[in-house]
């Protein structure tokens, strides 16, 4: 079972984390930059498998950014890689060619990606396709919210908030972005 | 803003105008907030921390400000804003109640943005998530499905045993839904659940089966990670998943087989991610069981041999392969199959595939060695691997394949690695091919050539232990004393730069044997001459006086060429000039042997050659099964590290010397009864330490031991121990080489050093536990006795402290007092100490109380 993954930039900053185990939050963050250190120092002709107390860390650069995954001792490493690579594939047909400003400023989508890739530190799904759809027919769900919310406003559904005219335009979506 | 619910007209009149002013006066006093985007801006924006930190406390109040007047239209963009900022690593916990109120929202928007607050700020930890449960329950029971969904995958992240209690029964429900979306998803879930509570595991056992037959590959491969967690939980369930065999074989047959499917395709090969989780659960399945075992060879033995191997995902899958073949009672022809592949692995172009293949080798090689050590050659040509990562596997999975048969090409091979390897690699490196020189060696002259080029391979980086059982070596094999001291002093004519353990053992043997030295005969192939007299004590003065040698290696030094004034006989003049210039050395230890020794020149030289005899050989009981092979059965349990055997009969050889050398035994320290300290000044010690207030503190009166002699003893790693009484050429030496000598790497702190007492903290971790065991040496540098020695010391109190008795109570000058300490640390938190020291000298009471805070952090991980 994965423990947690980390994906963090090369100046060492966090740019998501899940965890799967559940630990005190000053622990987590001793192990994030414990780990954010001894990965950045090492080479890049290393390999990409750390012994780190009774787990194995995988690890894996893409452009600038680090994908980090710890696994148990029994979990096979190469197959850990693999999980990496199909979550970046994610990202990258999700936002077309994903670079990190987008998984910065997006950082929400990007953990709802993976949570549909991953549960409980386990694979649920292997098929991209499946994924893609799931995470774009629930992002309607929260466009068609988002426009009922907007027809609301303008008084063409029976409204529940109160609205003024300043904010006639605004669209729900926007609370979120 | 605060919501009241009136119909709203489009059509403009004066009220809705004097309503929309009253608004706009109302937002300017509480304006819209920042949008999540322009928040990430301005603090990517800040140049400096403090700029980050004055942006984010800014919006953190503000955040709080709304929090407390409940505006529920911004609460989602406000979270959003958090959990960002709580990503940095600042303090979000104070939005851990408001992701609740979004998760109870009607809008899918709120939830997903409350229930990922709530995986990211709550966890069991917090008495907040048991709130969450009745959330949670209702959105199980939601009609849609990625309500559903996003319950489920919060319950699977943060799921706590009362939770997984609570909702084990939702879960199950789910697990039957005919919705394969929520099915796949209940199904891991129940195997969190498991994980955490396993006796919930009977409630699923009936929706588990009908998993397998399912097409879905989501259900398939969580339906797949959930019996494989349920099989190794326990012993029934795994019979009773005994016959789904056929139908994972059948599974994976079909993977193999069937055509290219886009949707589950991974350069080529089909679904590698079932794959794999198939092959694990084969494993558990098929582990002690012939029948089981029997059912898949087949399949094993196609996927070992279709899969396609140019990429890293069908190394994934030949890896599990192996794994399962080497763990199940396989054919012996598969087996072969198996650690062929791991063969190939090794040649691989992918540094991660060879890393994982020697890994696994390490893992495999006591189940089979014959097949491991064909791939020997290579294993070896990885010593030259540019990856530091593989050399050290490399270099292990080595010396696990050192047998009899081939211990002269792996030596030759492992010795060049140790010429050239790293630093941090060196000090294991030479201990290994010391031990395995020890069990393997065809001769002695083999054995003690090997040690030798150990010393000048790692120099300063061999331990101690290599030290005495090479000096212990060459004392023993008498025929091949002349041999090795005219090696050695070859070795020692040449680069000497960081190579004091080589100095020491050279001048010992020349100090010993320098009559033989001087007619050694001339070896046909090494091609040296012996060297003259006046040769020898060049050598020796040169060093004397070099300034890179240490105190220790001069202290051999100078009582070697004492030694040598009874086995040479031109040069005695000019050695005793030397022995006599020490006695105005700056150095205490060396001016006290110049002066010591000048002694033997003077009125008592004719004592000197009884006094300065060579030393009895002395005699190691060897371990038995040197003839094993490594890799027996019998010796798997062994691991190459030092045994304890050889240790006792270390000591035991020096306590032969003492008997033989000093005539009678010296009298072991003659502990003092204690009185037992104040408890008032005891809390005192407590209070100053920082948030402590009943810390674990034990003291506990010294008793009389005769392992103490032991112990002391054996602290020496020079097998020279003289008469402590006259305290007139061992004493200090032995006193000052370094404690503990056949422990390995063990880290040594000062926790105190001052007015001549000087104590040292050896630190050792128990290996797999959170013990650290501290050997405590007090030596007394003064020239007066310590009496009424007492040490005692509390930590705080989220450790646990054992105290054993002391060695003693009394120091005279120059002794120590040696005691265990034990440090239990369940937390792995940072270690302080509070000491304190009582003992009297010349009659004066003596109190030092003192933190040690220079424990290094690194002996917990």
């Amino acid at each position: 079972m994965m423990q947690f993954m980390l994906l963090f930039s090369r100046q060492g900053k966090l740019r998501l984390q899940k965890w799967y185990v559940a630990h005190p939050d000053k622990l987590k963050k001793k192990i994030t930059r414990e780990l954010i250190t001894t990965i950045l120092a090492r080479k890049p002709k290393m390999c990409s498998f750390l012994e780190w107390r009774d787990l194995k860390i995988v690890y894996k650069r893409y452009a600038s950014l680090y994908f980090c995954c710890a696994i148990e001792q029994e979990d096979n490493e190469l197959l850990t890689l693999e999980v990496i690579h199909r979550y970046v594939e994610l990202l990258d047909k999700y936002f077309g060619s994903v670079c990190e400003l987008d998984i910065i400023f997006n950082f929400e989508k990007a953990y709802f990606i993976l949570d549909e890739l991953l549960l409980g530190g386990e694979i649920q799904e292997t098929s991209k396709k499946t994924i893609l759809k799931a995470i774009a027919a629930q992002d309607l769900l929260q466009e068609d919210e988002a426009v009922e919310g907007a027809l609301r406003d303008i008084g063409l559904l029976r409204k529940h908030r109160k609205v003024s005219l300043t904010t006639m335009a605004l669209d729900n979506h926007n609370r979120l972005t | 803003m605060n919501a009241s619910e009136h119909g709203f007209n489009p059509a403009f009149n004066m009220a809705t105008i004097k309503q929309a002013v009253n608004e706009a006066i109302e937002r300017v006093r509480m304006p819209t907030p920042m949008r999540l985007r322009d928040l990430i801006r301005q603090i990517r924006a800040a140049r400096t921390a403090a700029e980050e930190r004055s942006v984010v406390n800014k919006e953190c109040a503000y955040i709080r400000s709304t929090f407390r007047e409940e505006d529920s239209v911004w609460r989602c963009r406000n979270i959003a804003k958090l959990l960002y900022i709580h990503m940095l690593g600042y303090p979000a916990h104070f939005g851990q109640l408001e992701c609740l109120k979004l998760i109870a929202s009607s809008r899918f928007t709120d939830k997903r943005i409350g229930y990922l607050g709530a995986m990211l700020l709550l966890d069991e930890r917090q008495d907040v998530h048991l709130l969450i449960t009745n959330c949670l329950k209702n959105d199980l029971n939601s009609t849609t499905q990625f309500v559903v969904g996003l319950a489920l995958c919060t319950l699977g992240a943060i799921a706590s045993p009362e939770m997984a209690r609570d909702l084990a029964g939702e879960v199950e429900r789910l697990m039957k839904s005919p919705n394969a979306y929520i099915r796949k998803k209940a199904a891991l879930c129940a195997f969190r659940i498991i994980k955490r509570v396993p006796e919930l595991m009977e409630i699923f056992l009936p929706a588990t089966r009908s998993l397998l037959s399912e097409k879905n590959h989501g259900v398939l491969i969580t339906g797949v990670t959930l019996i494989t967690e349920m099989c190794e939980n326990s012993p029934d369930t795994l019979n009773h998943f005994k016959k789904i065999v056929p139908n994972l074989v059948r599974i994976l047959k079909n993977l193999i087989l069937a055509g290219y499917s886009p949707d589950h395709d991974v350069s080529g090969v089909s679904d590698p991610f079932l794959q794999v989780k198939i092959l694990k659960l084969l494993r558990v399945l098929g582990r002690n069981d012939a029948d089981a075992s029997e059912a898949m060879n087949d399949i094993l033995a196609q996927v070992a041999t279709n899969t396609e191997t140019s990429k890293n995902v069908g190394n994934t899958i030949l890896y599990e392969t192996v794994l399962s073949i080497m763990d199940i009672k396989s054919e012996g022809g598969l087996r072969v199959l198996a650690v062929n592949i791991l063969g190939r692995f090794l040649l691989n172009n992918d540094k991660n595939i060879r890393y994982v293949a020697l890994n696994t080798l390490l893992r495999t090689v006591h189940v089979d060695t014959s097949a491991v050590q064909r791939h020997r050659s290579t294993i070896l040509e990885c010593l030259k691997d540019p990856d530091i990562s593989i050399r050290r596997r490399a270099m292990e999975l080595s010396f696990a394949l050192v047998n009899s048969q081939n211990i002269r090409t792996m030596m030759k091979e492992l010795i060049t690695f140790l010429e050239k390897a790293d630093p941090e690699f060196k000090a294991h490196c030479s201990s290994s091919i010391v031990m395995a020189a020890e069990r393997f060696a065809p001769n002695k002259r083999w054995h003690l050539d090997t040690l030798l080029k150990v010393l000048v391979g790692a120099g300063n980086y061999v331990r101690d232990d290599v030290i005495s059982s090479t000096i212990q070596l060459i004392s023993e094999s008498t025929n091949q004393q002349s041999y090795m001291t005219l090696q050695l002093y070859k070795a020692l004519s040449e680069d000497l730069m960081d190579k004091q353990p080589l100095i020491q053992v050279a001048v010992w043997a020349i100090g010993e044997y320098g009559d033989q030295l001087l007619q050694a005969s001339i070896d046909d192939d090494s091609g040296i001459t012996p060297p003259t007299e006046e040769q020898v004590i060049e050598l020796y003065q040169k060093l004397l006086w070099s300034p890179q040698n240490t105190t220790v290696t001069k202290q051999y030094a100078l009582m070697s060429l004492t030694k040598l004034s009874t086995r040479f006989t031109v040069t005695t003049n000019k050695i005793q000039q030397i022995v006599s210039s020490f006695c105005s050395s700056l150095h205490i230890e060396l001016q006290q042997r110049g002066v010591e020794f000048s002694q033997f020149f003077g009125k008592y030289s004719h004592l000197r050659p009884s006094l300065l005899e060579r030393m009895p050989p002395m005699e190691v009981v060897r371990q038995t099964g040197e003839t094993h092979t490594n890799g027996d059965i019998e010796n798997d349990s062994k691991t190459p590290e030092e045994s304890p055997q050889h240790v006792n009969s270390d000591s035991n050889a020096l306590l032969d010397l003492l008997v033989d050398f000093g005539g009678t035994a010296p009298a072991p320290p003659q502990p003092a009864p204690t009185t037992t300290s104040n408890k008032v000044d005891l809390l005192d010690l407590f209070n100053e330490m920082d948030n402590i207030d009943t810390p674990a503190l034990q003291t506990l009166p010294p008793t009389d031991t005769n392992l103490g002699l032991i112990v002391e003893n054996n602290n020496g790693s020079l097998p020279i121990v003289i008469n402590q009484n006259s305290n007139f050429i061992g004493g200090d030496l032995l006193s000052n080489t370094k404690t503990g000598v056949n422990e390995k790497d063990v880290p040594t702190i000062t926790a105190y050093d001052k007015d001549g007492l000087k104590m040292c903290f050896s630190l050792e971790k128990v290996p797999d536990s959170n013990t650290l065991t501290i050997n405590m040496v007090a030596t007394n540098l003064t020239l007066s006795a310590m009496t009424d020695f007492l040490f005692q010391a509390a930590v705080p109190k989220t450790f646990q402290l054992q105290m054993m008795s002391p060695s003693g109570t009394v120091m005279g000058p120059n002794g120590q007092i040696t005691q265990v300490l034990r440090v239990t640390n369940p937390n792995r938190s940072t270690l302080k100490m509070r000491i304190r020291l009582s003992y009297t000298v010349d009659g004066n009471p003596v109190q030092i109380q003192t933190e040690v805070n220079n424990f290094p952090t690194e002996i917990w991980d």
